[in-house]
């Protein structure tokens, strides 16, 4: 019925057998594609594309309609245009590779919750001209069959190497709805369940007060048809209340399950409240539901019953309205048999996360196709942009804005969790991602010591859990049983399937399975010496895992040998994965590859498995990362080095869009304050507003033509006064001429956009481009006074009559920059021209600032004429500067150095920082 | 904002005879490129002593003593106690046996006195409640005692215990205390100087007696100097500079500094001011044994002890009266001043007399186009027949108040503090960017590259 859609591989030509990497060669990262679009006109692609841009859909498998649509981002029917969502939602939910198998397990007497892993899959409709980064995920409903509700977020594309290279941010933040999403649903998940409980209690007690009258109407009646039928249903609702509170001690339970997914951070405080919700309502279930003790007060009408007497009747009566009493809610009686599932009405996406969560998970997934806008080279030019700025931080400082503290947070390694709720950002910025290795293991590791650094904290989890009586030991059954059950838990699940879906699902991935088997022994497991210790161990675990919650009674065989392995994995993981950890950037994307393997074992098992089986999965952490999709042939066009540039900061993207938002969010308010206040910065801040800048750079540079001396002054740390009437203009300029400022600092505390009082030297020591009010009057006077005091000390522009007074400059270096004759007409053209030449002068500053022989003799004969004369030589004859520019770097160069040192010198603060100036005499320049 | 700029041509100095007095904005041979300003005070800043090779003290009217770090800057201690203006204050080095451990004494207007340790910032010694504040401290090593000179004198042991006084009958009270060869005091009171000497008493307690009063000054007397073993110097208020021998309290030599006398000989000159008497007080002297510095009013005045004759001098060397001066080599001297300058001078052969300049000289009000600066010039000496002139070879401006001292760190930089409640420390720009060179590789070097 449904074709098998195409699904996309999203992997890297592996690297074996290459010849070693050029060390010349610019890292991939940095490297544009030579000929990106060579196979076509850029525009043909989208051409047949129904979608006039991308969107993000989100899609349920519905058990009573299948595959729907419920929602677009954005909301507007425009932009899907004519694009058939039906039919796309039919294809996307028809690759779900989650393992959603659900029902009871073997031995186990409750049905169970499956812990899903979100599943990632990138699938193209070629006919469609649709592409897709699909996420998958489960949610919990009561009412649903086997309690989970598939779904899907979408983010469709007609551009299909957008969302292959853009694949690792995708994933970053459908990752973060998906668990924004989960978060609302388990709360409401834990509420129904609670109310079901309080339910199915009122049905218990009205049940067996009805048997007690019976009891009481005499033997006769005891074997009735009536009475059998009475006791059965009394048996089902015990056996029902049993299996809701293991539901909800199961859900309870979630946060302690380790999660293999990398991209899975949620906020502390969130996990924390709602664990500790769950707790409590645990608490009180674990009372209520014992049959025979309803309440702390059941306790008495049990004891009555025990005595045989009528008493119970009262205190069932008792504890209804002492439930009533309670909540607003009104238990209901349950019927025995539950309705048909096409009667009743499914919950909306609404309905099953709570409201606020699903609100914040829609704003957040409207931020994220905000900041997916565009075309892929420029989301590419602005990620190489920043990844090679944070790799500047020598010199960085000098010119470019600010990257903002999101970008150094996610540097340190930290995820910074999306909180539906908004906790406070204090409490999630400490919080670690899962220390999930993203990078392969060094070819040389032993297969013994896997990546997985889930142990610690898994074990830490379990022995809470079972401290709180919830989850049993993990190793409690021997290798062989495991064995045997795995395959009994594999009939049944085949058994249990009956959708479509499922089944295909299935066998797809028992294909997958056969084809690895077939084509590509694991050599880990070949590597493995303790044969309990192979592949397979995984799916066993994860039987077992099914197992533990029936399996009380076989709790303590645990095996010897298999704890000390296991705690041996633990010791040398830990070690290994610091290794890994430490140099995230060399992650190479050839060890991607053999992932094959562990992915099919991944959706094969139950994704609940914690602890030390796992241990033995060396490719385990690698897995999850990568999803089944790797497993398709290579495509030559992906391998570009682009993966890999989005591998290499894996959690940098995210932040990035963060910032960038927050920043342009920001800007607005920052404008209105640098004007507000005389005191304000006056500082270039963001990116737009230096491209805005750029403009008023640009204006100056053609109206006066002086403005290379001007420039000159400013990048050779000459503080530059603008002197003025007008605020607005002096304020303009002095905008304009903050672009010049080298290091301006983070809010731009270099410059001083508006003085009105006489400055004095601690201020010349401190801003570098000061705009001063020209007033007539004696506060004017004392104003000229310190201007003629100090200035050998600065450049005066004098805005009202145009003219600037400072040292002569005859060099060339600023001819480029500042000709006001330039052919350049808009303002950001003039500011990326400007870059380019800034960024180029920082280069030299940074290559002069750190080459040894320039500043330092070579050997102890070399007098300082010597080293003197070498950089001279450097400066005039190799960078091809006068002296005049010359001064420019040398200042530059200074700056380097001082920031270079400054951490050093932190502990004195207190110290002043230097002020260095020379003595030149000054002409005036006039227009 | 008045400047006297050459117009027309380019100032030939071998054919000048008048020097430049506002050297501009170009000098070569200032190598003070750098500056770092030092706040901490709270009102003017009147004392910096030398601690050690890279500390100073300041001290001034807030009752503040700081400590700095001259080469970078840092502030190391702030040594509270005082009440009220700091008065005068000392370094007091204890040499016992190997190591010896430089204190601060202070005093103050509050009428007390403290020893200080600038490694801790611990007060470590203090006396409060004295009778009268004291002007001026003298520290004899030789001793082991210090000497505090106010309404009285007092000779203090190392330990701050009283070891003998003496009232004394004037008015001003002692203003200046040098020591003398033979346990001798001079000290310096309105239009004296009295000698006292200091006794070992059988019971080994120290006495000091009044020996002689010296009484040849005319007006008040503002600096007393030592010169050397065998002379000390002394100037006055009304210009007079008197040549003492140590030994027998003798005048060797007396010279009254009468700026009017070479004026009457001068042409073309421009005065700012009318002369008033402050124009010829002696406000400081300084010497290396060979010279003797004496700022005069806002001219500076060097006197050579050999030949006992004025070996150059400038009349006009700064705007305002002169605070302090140093020699800093035979040749290199260094003034400040009221109006906020630190200048450097340098002690030239005059060249050749040739014919006198043109004074092609207007004035502007705007600072543009500033290119030669000269100052009103000043006269020509032809009375004296080898005399040299003074010639300015650099300037320091930062400070917006009267710079009332420095210190020289040498190569380490100056540091000088004025009434603008902030010190600056100036330095060898050069040499600081190469020792941040240094720093940076060294740190290169620690960090394992980059």
């Amino acid at each position: 019925m449904i074709g098998s859609p195409d699904v996309v591989a999203f992997t890297k030509e592996d690297e074996y057998g290459q010849t070693p990497p050029d060390p010349w060669a610019l890292p991939d990262e940095f490297s544009i594609p030579l000929h990106p679009l060579a196979d076509s006109n850029p525009w043909a692609k989208t051409s047949y594309a129904k979608f006039t841009k991308d969107f993000i859909l989100i899609s349920e498998f519905s058990e009573q309609v299948g595959p729907q649509p419920l929602l677009t981002i954005p909301d507007d029917p425009k932009v899907c245009g004519t694009f058939d969502l039906n039919y796309f939602s039919l294809r996307i939910m028809s690759v779900d590779y989650q393992a959603s198998f659900v029902g009871h397990p073997p031995g186990s007497g409750y049905p169970r919750l499956s812990f899903v892993e979100d599943s990632r899959v990138v699938l193209g409709d070629s006919k469609e001209g649709a592409f897709a980064y699909v996420h998958h995920l489960t949610l919990y409903d009561l009412e649903a069959r086997g309690f989970v509700r598939p779904f899907c977020m979408a983010y469709v594309s007609a551009d299909e190497r957008k969302i292959m290279l853009q694949f690792q941010e995708l994933s970053l933040r459908f990752s973060q709805a998906s668990e924004s999403l989960k978060a609302g649903n388990r709360r409401a998940f834990a509420k129904e369940l609670q109310r079901k409980l309080r339910d199915l209690e009122y049905t218990h007690s009205v049940l067996q007060r009805e048997e007690g009258l019976q009891r009481e109407a005499g033997p006769q009646c005891m074997y009735s048809a009536h009475a059998v039928e009475k006791a059965n249903e009394l048996a089902n609702v015990e056996k029902s209340i049993y299996e809701h509170r293991d539901l909800l001690r199961q859900i309870s339970s979630y946060h302690r399950r380790p999660r293999r997914d990398p991209h899975v951070v949620s906020c502390q405080k969130c996990i924390n409240e709602c664990l500790s919700e769950c707790e409590q309502l645990l608490d009180k279930y674990a009372k209520l539901a014992k049959p025979f003790s309803y309440t702390a007060k059941g306790d008495t009408g049990q004891k009555g019953r025990a005595d045989g007497d009528g008493g119970e009747k009262e205190g069932d009566e008792e504890d209804d309205e002492g439930v009533k009493r309670r909540s607003s809610y009104t238990p209901q009686l349950i019927k025995g048999k539950s309705a048909k599932c096409f009667d009743k009405r499914l919950k909306t996406l609404q309905e099953l996360c709570d409201v606020t969560f699903y609100e914040a998970t829609v704003e957040l997934l409207k931020k994220t196709e905000r900041s997916f806008r565009g075309d892929l080279c420029y989301l590419y030019t602005r990620r190489l942009d920043r990844a090679l700025r944070r790799k500047l931080k020598i010199t960085n400082f000098l010119f470019e804005e600010d990257l903002g503290d999101d970008e150094d947070e996610d540097e340190g390694g930290t995820l910074r969790p999306f909180c539906a709720v908004n906790h406070a950002v204090d409490n999630c910025t400490l919080l670690k991602p899962l220390p999930i290795v993203l990078g392969p293991e060094p070819p040389e590791l032993d297969a013994l010591e896997p990546p997985g650094p889930l142990d610690s904290a898994s074990g830490t989890s379990h022995t809470q859990g079972s401290e709180l009586g919830l989850v049993e030991s993990h190793l409690e059954s021997s290798p062989s049983d495991q064995t045997l059950e795995t395959q009994e838990s594999s009939e049944e699940t085949k058994g249990s399937f009956s959708s479509d879906k499922s089944e295909m699902g299935l066998a797809e991935r028992q294909q997958n399975l056969e084809s690895r088997k077939s084509e590509a022994p694991d050599p880990d497991s070949d590597l493995t010496p303790d044969p309990d210790h192979n592949p397979d161990l995984e799916r066993e675990s994860s039987s077992e895992e099914m197992e533990t919650t029936a399996g009380d009674d076989e709790g303590d065989d645990t095996p010897v040998s298999l704890l000390e392995v296991a705690s041996e994995l633990e010791a040398s993981r830990e070690d290994e994965c610091e290794g890994l950890t430490d140099a995230p950037c060399d992650i190479e994307p050839e060890l991607l590859v053999p992932l094959d393997t562990a992915c099919c074992m991944a959706q094969e098992g139950f994704l609940y498995e914690a602890s030390a089986p796992e241990a033995v999965q060396p490719c385990q952490a690698l897995v999850v990362n990568e999803e089944p999709h790797a497993l398709i042939p290579l495509q030559d066009d992906y391998t570009v080095g682009s993966p890999a540039a989005g591998l290499e900061l894996p959690v940098g993207h995210l932040g990035d869009a963060v910032s960038r938002t927050s920043a342009e969010d920001g800007s607005d308010c920052t404008m209105s304050a640098s004007t507000g206040s005389d005191l304000g910065y006056g500082g270039v801040v963001t990116l737009r507003q230096r491209k805005k800048a750029g403009q008023g750079a640009l204006r100056f540079v053609r109206q006066y033509p002086f403005a290379m001396q001007a420039l000159w002054c400013l990048l050779s740390g000459r503080t530059l006064v603008v002197l003025g009437a007008d605020e607005g203009r002096v304020r303009r300029l002095v905008a304009a001429l903050a672009l010049f400022v080298p290091a301006p600092g983070k809010c731009g505390d270099r410059v001083q956009a508006w003085l009105s009082c006489p400055f004095t030297l601690t201020d010349l020591q401190r801003w570098k481009l000061i705009g001063l009010q020209r007033v007539a009057s004696p506060v004017g006077s004392s104003m000229l006074y310190s201007l003629s005091r100090y200035s050998r000390y600065i450049s005066i522009l004098d805005a009202d009559q145009k003219t600037l007074r400072c040292p002569p400059y005859r060099g060339q270096l600023l001819a480029n920059i500042a000709d006001h004759r330039t052919s350049i007409r808009r303002g950001s053209t003039y500011f990326l021209h400007l870059q380019s030449t800034l960024c180029q002068l920082a280069a030299e500053a940074f290559l002069f600032t750190f080459t040894h022989h320039l500043h330092l003799p070579v050997s102890s004969t070399e007098g300082p004429e010597v080293v003197q004369g070498r950089r001279l030589c450097f400066l005039q004859e190799q960078l091809g500067l006068g002296e005049e520019d010359s001064q420019i770097l040398l200042y530059l160069s200074q700056l380097i150095t001082q920031q270079y040192l400054q951490p050093a010198t932190g502990s004195s603060a207190a110290a002043a920082t230097c002020f260095s100036f020379n003595y030149t005499t000054s002409v005036l320049y006039k227009i | 904002m008045l400047r006297w700029i050459l117009g027309g041509r380019e100032a030939q100095g071998s054919a000048e005879k008048s020097s430049v007095l506002c050297i501009g904005e170009e000098q070569p041979k200032n190598w003070f490129t750098e500056l770092q300003v030092l706040k901490g005070h709270f009102d003017i800043v009147r004392f910096l002593v030398q601690i050690d090779d890279f500390r100073c003290a300041s001290a001034g009217d807030d009752g503040l003593v700081l400590v700095w770090n001259v080469e970078t800057g840092e502030r190391l201690q702030e040594l509270r106690g005082h009440s009220q203006q700091i008065t005068a204050i000392t370094t007091f080095t204890c040499n016992n046996g190997l190591t010896s451990h430089t204190s601060l004494i202070t005093a103050s207007s509050d009428r007390s006195l403290s020893l200080w340790d600038p490694d801790t910032g611990n007060r470590v010694q203090t006396i409060s409640d004295l009778q009268s504040s004291v002007k001026c401290l003298l520290v004899l090593e030789r001793l082991c005692v210090w000497v505090s000179g106010g309404e009285e004198l007092c000779v203090w042991n190392k330990d701050f215990q009283l070891q003998c006084h003496r009232q004394n009958h004037s008015d001003t009270g002692i203003t200046a205390l040098i020591e003398l060869p033979k346990n001798c005091i001079a000290a310096a009171m309105d239009k004296e100087i009295v000698i006292y000497r200091l006794t070992y008493c059988t019971d080994s307690s120290l006495s000091v007696a009044e020996i002689r009063c010296l009484s040849d000054h005319q007006d008040r007397i503002r600096a007393l100097i030592n010169v050397n073993d065998g002379l000390f110097a002394s100037g006055s208020h009304a210009g007079e500079l008197i040549l003492w021998d140590a030994i027998d309290w003798n005048i060797l030599a007396y010279e009254h500094i009468l700026w009017e006398e070479s004026q009457a000989c001068t042409q073309a000159e421009i005065r700012l001011a009318a002369p008033k008497p402050s124009e010829m007080s002696i406000q400081h002297l300084t010497t290396n044994g060979r010279h003797i510095l004496a700022a005069v009013g806002s001219g500076l005045y060097v006197y050579s002890i050999l030949t006992k004759t004025v070996v150059a001098y400038r009349k006009v060397a700064h705007d305002s009266n002169v605070l302090h001066t140093m020699l800093l080599s035979d040749s290199e001297l260094m003034s400040c001043s009221e109006d906020g300058s630190v200048r450097m001078w340098e002690i030239q052969d005059l060249p050749l007399p040739a014919e006198p300049a043109s004074p092609g000289l207007f004035g502007m009000w705007t600072f543009g186009r500033s290119n030669k600066q000269t100052g009103p010039a000043s006269k020509k000496v032809m009375d004296v027949p080898n005399i040299r002139t003074l010639e300015l070879t650099g300037d320091l401006i930062g400070h917006s108040g009267a710079v009332q001292m420095f210190v020289s760190f040498r190569e380490n930089g100056l540091v000088t503090c004025s009434t603008d409640h902030l010190l600056i420390l100036w330095k060898n720009g050069e040499r600081q960017s190469h020792l941040r060179s240094l720093a940076l590789f060294q740190k290169l070097e620690e960090n394992g590259g980059l």
